[in-house]
């Protein structure tokens, strides 16, 4: 009866080490928060302070151009990043279970060679990718152009494998309905399949939106990094990591960070389960 | 490859047109159609007709997915492999011989193992680094993640939603984002030395501190490039092998554990969510402690799990290239240059595209030895799993 009366003291030790985990995983976004309306000053004398001292709103003003010259290109950056986001989204979804269904339920001859080359691209690490993107992009004449930051995202192989193993688990015989009805093969995939497959491609939805909102390196070697196709994240790098002038101004970079934080992190909350079902079927990012 | 006839439900299989799919499955690839069981003349038309029909649509379905992976992922691969065999500076077509550019050979792969001069320096710094590096996020990643699993699974524990999400946020913002948090966090008048300073420690200038951390464990025990560390290692000291990751890229290192291990947590999560109650029920009454019941029940329950976080991270920690494109760009003294950023810089700052692509495909190898290698010492001879096998789950 040793094991129930040190139960308590477990109790005590598991929730301070749950606790002191919590404050190392959250206290950054906190201070996050609080040095975006803090003066370059304040952010560098009180770095650990919650509370801005005095509290200013200067970067805001900013980041919405509402300053003048000193304004960042916020809104270009905005504007960019969720036009890139969409289109990316909406083709790999579409694109990917259109895909991912022909590999799962209909026979065409190669269906398992093409098959093995999804499984062989998808282990083709990013870092090999950049300078071929860049050499194809070069050849095909679109460098520095949306149709280059677009379509090599357009369709994930990722994306492909799960709704293909999605499709698998799914029974047939509804479709099968559907087909003996005399509905297209196209129709059927359209009007009876697709809603069927919603928890699959709300993953496959989060996971495009989550990958290409964020997405970086891809971004860098296809364009030229001037404003015009800057999305929040390059933006973002171009703020931090060059510029004499901008090497202190904390506040500001923390605020930029913020922006491009909130999206993903109201989606985030709004659909978590999705995310960790996303964070088990996809692989990780790099 | 699961073949798609064994995943059809029972009730399919006993049905006329399941019963002749199977038929038609042990004879060729399996004909899904959905009419009902006429013999004889209507299935021949069915197979000419909507196996046909199927066959193009099929096709049609796929063609956009190989398009774009073709155009933009396979054959891009075997430019940049014909490009890594060229002295392309990038100002003409790679293809089209002379005007400046020249098959050179095997000479940009050669150039970063045997030939003396800076490219072999940098890479051969750049391996280094990343080596210390893979070293202490690979396993520090693992043991943490699993360590917050176990808590986050902990019964006891009220709230496990809200500590699970905390945990996992920082893996769905943006690299760079966080990043720019710990570039203000580890900045010189930042959070981290701030706090040190309330204990009364001088912190030290994080990123512009390039002294390994092995030389300074060194230098604590009065060793300092001694005679025995002279030898030339690929073009090295052993001394400077022997550095350990700089404090600069210590913290590039803390800021990857601290992402990466949320996403980890949730693939333990689900591992730890299927074990059998029974198995946990028989531990307890056998009277095992918590760490008995961890080593000897819970670790090889979740092997799988297991296999397939270490591998994630060895293919994902020999690529780090955002964190070092902002944290530093192999800033101090070289010591955060990875090989994917030195790649990068080779490329589109150098201009030497073929010894930047030649870099990439070399580290490519490494993942994919690694992978293999970690693959074989980590598997049992009778239950090999393919490398990407998902065991863990349901």
């Amino acid at each position: 009866m040793n094991a129930r009366r040190s139960k308590p003291v477990r109790t005590i030790v598991l929730y301070v080490a749950v606790l002191a985990f919590a404050v190392l995983f959250i206290y950054p976004f906190l201070i996050q928060i609080a040095t975006s309306f803090k003066t370059d000053p304040d952010a560098a004398n009180n770095p650990l302070s919650l509370v801005p001292n005095p509290v200013t709103a200067q970067v805001w003003q900013r980041i919405f151009g509402q300053s003048g010259s000193s304004a960042v290109p916020v809104s270009t950056w905005v504007k960019n990043s969720v036009v890139i986001t969409l289109v990316v989204t909406a083709g790999r979804v579409f694109l990917d279970s259109l895909a991912g269904y022909a590999l799962s339920r209909l026979q065409f001859r190669g269906r398992k060679a093409v098959f093995a080359g999804v499984l062989a691209v998808m282990a083709v690490p990013g870092v090999a990718l950049l300078i071929p993107k860049f050499l194809m992009v070069n050849y095909l004449g679109i460098y520095d152009t949306y149709a280059a930051m677009i379509l090599p995202l357009v369709v994930d192989a990722a994306g492909v494998f799960i709704m293909k193993q999605f499709f698998d688990s799914v029974p047939v015989s509804i479709e099968e309905a559907a087909r003996m009805d005399g509905a297209s093969i196209f129709r059927t995939f359209w009007s009876v399949v697709l809603p069927m497959a919603k928890p699959a491609l709300i993953t496959l939805t989060i996971l495009s939106f989550q990958g290409s909102w964020n997405e970086f390196s891809h971004f860098l070697v296809v364009t030229r990094g001037t404003t015009e196709h800057q999305t929040l994240i390059t933006g973002l790098a171009s703020l931090i990591s060059g510029g004499e002038g901008a090497s202190t101004q904390y506040p500001l970079k923390l605020g930029v960070a913020l922006v491009t934080t909130i999206p993903v992190a109201l989606l985030f909350f709004a659909l978590q389960r999705y995310f960790i079902r996303g964070a088990n079927d996809g692989g990780v990012k790099g | 490859m699961a073949r798609i006839d064994d995943q059809r439900p029972v009730e399919d299989v006993v049905s006329p047109a399941g019963a002749r799919s199977t038929q038609a499955a042990s004879a060729s690839a399996g004909t899904p159609t959905g009419q009902p069981g006429v013999p004889g003349a209507a299935r021949v038309r069915a197979r000419g007709g909507i196996r046909g029909r199927e066959g193009i649509a099929g096709w049609v379905f796929v063609t956009p997915m190989i398009v774009v992976l073709g155009l933009f992922l396979v054959i891009p691969i075997g430019m940049a492999l014909w490009v890594s065999f060229t002295n392309w500076q990038g100002s003409t077509n790679p293809f089209a011989i002379g005007n400046g550019t020249d098959v050179v050979g095997l000479k940009n792969y050669t150039d970063l193992f045997a030939r003396d001069g800076l490219t072999r320096d940098n890479f051969m710094q750049s391996i280094g680094n990343t080596f210390y590096y893979v070293l202490l996020v690979v396993p520090l990643q693992t043991i943490l993640a699993l360590g917050l699993a176990l808590l986050v699974n902990s019964t006891r524990l009220k709230g496990r939603g809200f500590f699970r999400t905390a945990f996992y946020f920082p893996s769905v913002t943006s690299s760079i984002a966080i990043a720019t948090v710990f570039l203000f966090l580890f900045s010189n008048t930042g959070v981290v030395n701030a706090f040190l300073g309330y204990f009364g420690v001088d912190g030290p200038q994080w990123f512009n501190d390039s002294r390994g951390l092995l030389h300074l464990a060194f230098n604590a025990v009065g060793v300092d490039d001694p005679g025995w560390a002279q030898g030339q290692i690929l073009g090295r000291s052993l001394w400077d092998w022997l550095s350990g990751p700089s404090v600069a890229m210590f913290v590039i290192i803390f800021l990857v554990i601290w992402t990466t291990s949320g996403t980890f947590m949730l693939m333990f999560i689900a591992a730890l969510q299927d074990l059998p109650v029974d198995v946990d029920e028989a531990a307890a009454l056998d009277g095992t402690t918590g760490w008995q019941k961890l080593r000897y029940v819970t670790l090889p329950m979740i092997k799988p799990a297991l296999f397939l976080v270490i591998t994630l991270g060895l293919i994902g920690t020999w690529q780090v290239f955002d964190q070092i494109y902002v944290m530093g760009k192999g800033k101090p003294a070289g010591t955060t240059l990875s090989p994917a950023y030195l790649s990068y810089q080779q490329s589109f700052g150098n201009f030497h595209y073929g010894s930047g692509a030649a870099m990439a495909f070399v580290v490519f190898v490494i993942i994919i030895v690694l992978t293999r290698v970690q693959r074989y010492v980590l598997t049992d001879k009778d239950e090999r799993k393919p490398l990407f096998g998902r065991g863990g789950r349901k």
